[in-house]
């Protein structure tokens, strides 16, 4: 874990190059306190500091998954899940907007930033959900799942800070109910999908100050990609009506030092 | 020349052509042994090295649950139930298991470890942590995705509750190296919950190691598995989740 005592980085500080609002949008909230890798989140429970903001779930920041040197998962017919992702968050990306959300990207082409750059990227956002999207290898074709992270160890410090490597702890029952509603979305469009939100060690949740889920589609196994293509729609539908399903239940907190 | 020299050239020459003869398929058979030799990765060569058998048929055959993939409901584990020569003491007995569970199933469709990958070595702290090192073919050889790489996990820290009861929680190395993801998803910075109730048995110290059996340095500075908090009980991240409901 990393050390609480380690100096919290300058709220001005650009947590990654890739980060954009939507076109024709205000930008993205002051950042609050980020860190790089060994530093901490932000105060507990107020990650998002204390300027005087709308106090409700703005912004969702979408995550396509690997990218760069790195494909993610292959299928044989030369599928790349970094491609489709990136294809499958455009659309998201429509369906958001079209219900009142700003939405930050944090990589807009074949780029890969590291996980603390794509948690950077959520944990500067004031009133922020974090969607990260991934293909599976494997799982049965044309479904769709939603993870959580798994319980991580409370975050109990008396200097109000949330360490880096636990900062999605204080946001973890927030995350469940964001989950949960995302997957009942997506279970009604595509069938074979559980019915709720499952719990998995994600690397990429774990460092996010904000309720935080990854959707994962089966699978780069398919013969045709279009088969994959097909899905994004419902996939883009299901997390906009998910999030704003989610948005009366997140209150994001005024003052220092509150709990989410 | 004169005719007797002719003859003892030709002679020689007849002789000389006939060893060629006979030799010449031993020569090739030598060289496409070497060429497999050649051929065989580095995984393959450690495993002949590196992975002594260590059933000791003079164990006590005890029934033993091996997790893998269930081939009715997708993407989760059933237990499989064989009998096997198991040690009683837990360092070798989580060797036997884990070695048998990487051996995989009779149908290889049920597999949730790769084929190739190995168990480099083990060792288990006096606070019921064990380190489990495996071959790099674990991250490079397995499916990308949450869904199978947590399978993966599971499978063996589910396999580790039901057959070693000293095993409470469990840190994955890479080739000897901490590593932040298996492959690219599943979080491999923390230890996994696998034994939430106390074990009966004391934890015996591990016998005298072999050199090789040194507890590998990690990248950092960092013990290999700092005993984290308790994590809670009824959701440890080592655990699937339930098996999904199908209409």
């Amino acid at each position: 874990m990393a050390p609480l005592a380690a100096v919290m980085v300058s709220p001005s500080q650009t947590p990654s190059q890739t980060q954009q609002p939507a076109p024709g949008t205000p930008p993205a909230a002051s950042p609050p306190a980020t860190s790089p890798q060994g530093g901490v989140a932000g105060p507990v429970g107020s990650p998002f500091g204390a300027q005087a903001q709308q106090a409700g779930l703005n912004i969702v920041v979408l995550d396509p998954a690997h990218g760069g040197t790195d494909p993610g998962a292959r299928g044989t017919g030369g599928i790349r899940e970094s491609e489709i992702v990136l294809d499958f968050v455009v659309q998201v990306r429509r369906a958001l907007e079209l219900q009142g959300f700003q939405v930050v990207q944090t990589r807009q082409g074949n780029e890969n930033p590291s996980f603390d750059d794509r948690s950077a990227t959520a944990n500067a956002q004031r009133g922020a959900v974090f969607v990260t999207m991934h293909i599976s290898s494997t799982g049965l074709p044309g479904t769709a799942r939603v993870y959580v992270n798994s319980d991580l160890p409370p975050v109990a410090d008396s200097n109000g800070l949330i360490p880096w490597d636990r900062a999605q702890a204080p946001f973890l029952g927030l995350s469940r109910t964001f989950g949960d509603l995302v997957q009942g979305y997506l279970t009604q469009r595509f069938k074979g999908s559980p019915d709720t939100a499952q719990t998995a060690s994600v690397r990429q949740l774990r460092t996010t100050a904000a309720p935080a889920i990854a959707v994962e589609i089966s699978s780069v196994t398919v013969e045709d990609r279009a088969d994959l293509d097909r899905m994004a729609p419902g996939v883009a539908d299901a997390i906009a009506r998910g999030a704003a399903a989610f948005k009366p239940s997140y209150v994001v907190p005024n003052t220092r030092g509150a709990l989410p | 020349m004169t005719p007797r020299w002719k003859f003892w050239l030709i002679g020689g020459l007849v002789i000389a052509v006939l060893a060629a003869a006979i030799y010449f398929p031993i020569l090739r058979r030598r060289v496409k042994r070497a060429a497999k030799l050649q051929q065989q990765s580095e995984e393959q060569a450690r495993r002949e090295l590196t992975q002594p058998i260590v059933i000791n048929p003079g164990d006590p055959r005890v029934k033993t649950k091996l997790f893998w993939a269930s081939d009715t409901i997708e993407s989760t584990l059933v237990p499989v139930t064989v009998e096997l020569p198991l040690s009683n003491e837990p360092v070798l007995r989580s060797k036997q298991v884990l070695n048998t569970l990487l051996a995989g199933p009779v149908d290889a469709e049920l597999r949730t470890l790769p084929p190739d990958a190995l168990l480099l070595a083990f060792y288990l702290l006096p606070d019921g942590t064990a380190i489990a090192d495996f071959s790099e073919a674990l991250a490079t050889s397995i499916p990308s995705g949450i869904v199978s790489e947590q399978l993966a996990v599971n499978s063996i820290t589910r396999t580790l509750e039901a057959n070693v009861p000293q095993v409470q929680r469990l840190k994955i190395l890479i080739h000897g190296q901490e590593v932040e993801t298996l492959a690219g998803h599943l979080d491999l910075a923390e230890t996994f919950v696998v034994n939430t109730k106390p074990a009966q048995l004391a934890v015996k110290p591990a016998p005298a190691q072999s050199s090789t059996d040194k507890p590998p340095t990690p990248a950092s500075d960092k013990p290999p598995a700092p005993a984290p908090a308790p994590l809670t009980a009824d959701k440890p991240p080592g655990k699937l989740a339930q098996p999904e409901r199908k209409p």
